[in-house]
């Protein structure tokens, strides 16, 4: 086992620089997620850890040693592929064994290790049988059986959820879940799902366009987004954006409503400020604070709560009431937000507003 | 699908038998014809069921060959045909395995203009190239050898090329977890590849195994003692002079000889080879 420092990592391709440089240090036994849209960098990031993608500037270091020129079989880590990337004509056990194999382990000690990984993922009754002979979320199990017989001091995750049906998928992340309680193995999970990023990770790592925009535990990104992209990705449905204007000691959003600045951050406001709510704190409206009046254009009754659409100005709005409360399409609907759960963006930069310190 | 219908089913019928007989017709006169004398052969009409020198021409020509003309045993000639066959076929295979391994999977100064150079000399037939090859294979002492026989025809752009169009269909993380694993790139070939590549390796063998049998105008230069002949040119040397003066009795029965292998390899490999044509197991 062994922490993980990135320092400066970049990536280009010729020209094209994919990574602009990312800092983070992951530490011995923590799961990390890194999450992000398609093309943000993410995989590469995971590949370069690897070592099937050359670094072209910074350091990677695992367990303390830099590894950017140690081939990936060395660098003590085993990986999880999307598409499990089974060896198609070996059996399960050989599939877990190769490895070790190669390694020139003893035969004993290979069939140990094995049959504890196999018993920890239930594969005991599949070890004969080729991967064609399993359903998907059997050979994601083996995929990572092959990645816990070799014992590593990482296990490197792409995407190993992504071609699994939706209700295999919860319950392999449970099992992700469970199995790294157990084996307390430095993790690093790709995901562009945000569900498995805050369900799975200790921190998460958000990307966006080859650059970290946030580095943190999941409640606390979700609590208290750096940027307009991180408010957006992280949260479902996505957190509400209201453009407007500073106006003196209050944002002018379109539609009329004034939204007071808080003291703190009056000092270094711009003048194009965004304003975002999360659906799930805009509640009724209390009298308090500033008010948003919609006209409801569509409902999502999704049971325990439904999902009420419409326009703000113009911008799309949602809010998430109770499920029993059955808004008509048509009515207009007041909300307020809960205390302190509006959150500022500078519209230019897509920076949060901070006080200044 | 079609209808079925019973007047369909009818000229279907009629046209695979047709067909089957126009194949199948000119062959049973050979095999009929190899089982007669010599005398009976040149009654007109021929016989058209089959006589009592089976055995007889047989073992003749096994033996010592024809009585007029070539006279070296075919079971030498069988021997050194499969001898030849079955080197080009496994040189080949070998060969075109190796250089579709490199294209695919290593990147190296030029890879494309070799892939393309691989890829034009496909335009390019034996027998373009047939006197320059037969000046380089005189000039190294290659005249009536097996190396001279098979060397010259062992490269191959064809299989190379399905080869690494066959590579290009394995995911790319089947190598990347083998470099995981701490494969080598040979330890990959060994243990991934050329177990993926079983069945086109299968179905390519029958093919050239039978491209190498069938092989005429190459040995045809290159051999000139008649202990190196293979059984397609010995068939052609056995026919001496005129029409009438050929012993066509064993002529035929050397004929059926030669058939005998290629089909043989056809029909025992027949399940892999239709397994390499239409599927790949990923």
């Amino acid at each position: 086992m062994a922490g993980i420092r990135l320092a400066g990592v970049r990536k280009s391709y010729q020209k094209l620089e994919v990574v602009h440089g990312v800092d983070v240090e992951i530490a011995d036994g923590e799961f990390i997620v890194i999450v992000g849209p398609s093309g943000c960098g993410k995989s590469t990031l995971l590949r370069m850890i690897a070592g099937l993608e050359q670094i072209t500037a910074g350091e990677i270091a695992i367990g303390g040693e830099r590894v950017n020129d140690v081939e990936p079989k060395d660098r003590n880590i085993a990986m999880v592929f999307q598409n499990y990337a089974l060896y198609p004509h070996m059996s399960v056990y050989d599939n877990m064994s190769y490895g070790l194999r190669i390694r020139g382990m003893p035969r004993g000690e290979i069939r140990q290790r094995v049959e504890r990984a196999a018993k920890i993922l239930e594969l005991g009754a599949l070890l004969e049988r080729k991967p064609r002979e399993l359903s998907g979320g059997q050979r994601q199990r083996v995929a990572m059986g092959r990645a816990i017989v070799r014992e590593p001091a990482a296990f490197l995750f792409d995407e190993p959820l992504s071609n699994l049906d939706a209700k295999l998928r919860v319950q392999m992340r449970l099992e992700i879940q469970k199995l790294h309680r157990e084996l307390r193995t430095t993790s690093i999970f790709v995901t562009h799902d945000q569900v498995e990023a805050m369900t799975l990770a200790d921190r998460m790592i958000v990307m966006n366009a080859g650059v970290v925009e946030q580095v943190g535990r999941p409640i606390d990104v979700y609590d208290d987004p750096a940027s307009l992209f991180v408010a957006g990705f992280i949260g479902s449905p996505a957190m509400n954006f209201l453009p407007g204007e500073r106006a003196g000691d209050a944002v002018a959003l379109a539609g009329g409503v004034r939204v007071p600045l808080p003291a703190e951050l009056r000092a270094a406001a711009p003048a194009a400020i965004t304003v975002g709510v999360r659906p799930e704190h805009l509640g009724p409206a209390t009298g308090e604070g500033p008010e948003f009046r919609f006209e409801v254009e569509t409902v999502e009754a999704l049971g325990a709560d439904s999902l009420v659409h419409g326009r703000c100005g113009d911008s799309a709005i949602v809010a998430r009431v109770d499920g029993h409360a059955k808004p008509q399409p048509g009515s207009t609907l007041t909300f307020a937000a809960k205390p302190g759960r509006l959150y500022f963006f500078d519209s230019a930069s897509g920076k949060r507003l901070r006080p200044a310190a | 699908m079609v209808e079925n219908r019973p007047w369909l089913d009818f000229l279907a019928h009629a046209i695979l038998l047709t067909g089957v007989v126009l194949v199948a017709f000119p062959l049973y006169v050979t095999f009929v014809a190899s089982t007669l004398t010599y005398d009976q052969i040149v009654t007109v009409p021929m016989p058209l069921l089959p006589g009592d020198q089976l055995i007889e021409n047989y073992s003749q020509v096994l033996r010592a060959g024809s009585t007029k003309g070539s006279a070296a045993p075919v079971s030498t000639m069988l021997l050194n045909s499969l001898v030849m066959a079955v080197c080009i076929a496994v040189g080949k295979i070998a060969i075109s395995i190796l250089s579709a391994f490199a294209i695919v999977y290593f990147r190296f100064p030029l890879r494309r203009f070799f892939f393309w150079m691989i890829f034009v000399t496909l335009m390019l037939p034996i027998e373009v190239r047939i006197i320059p090859t037969f000046k380089v294979a005189s000039d190294l002492n290659l005249l009536d050898t097996y190396a001279g026989l098979t060397l010259p025809l062992i490269a191959s752009a064809t299989a190379t090329f399905l080869f690494r169009q066959f590579f290009l269909t394995i995911p790319d993380e089947l190598a990347e977890a083998a470099r995981m694993d701490g494969a080598g790139p040979l330890r990959f070939f060994r243990d991934v590849v050329l177990p993926l590549s079983k069945t086109n390796v299968a179905a390519l063998f029958v093919i050239l195994f039978i491209f190498g049998w069938n092989q005429y105008l190459w040995p045809l230069l290159i051999t000139g003692s008649e202990s190196m002949y293979t059984v397609v040119i010995g068939i052609k040397r056995m026919i001496s002079m005129g029409d009438a003066a050929n012993d066509w009795n064993l002529i035929m029965a050397t004929a059926m000889l030669a058939l005998l292998p290629p089909a043989l390899v056809v029909v025992l490999m027949q399940k892999w080879f239709v397994k390499g044509l239409v599927e790949t197991e990923k």
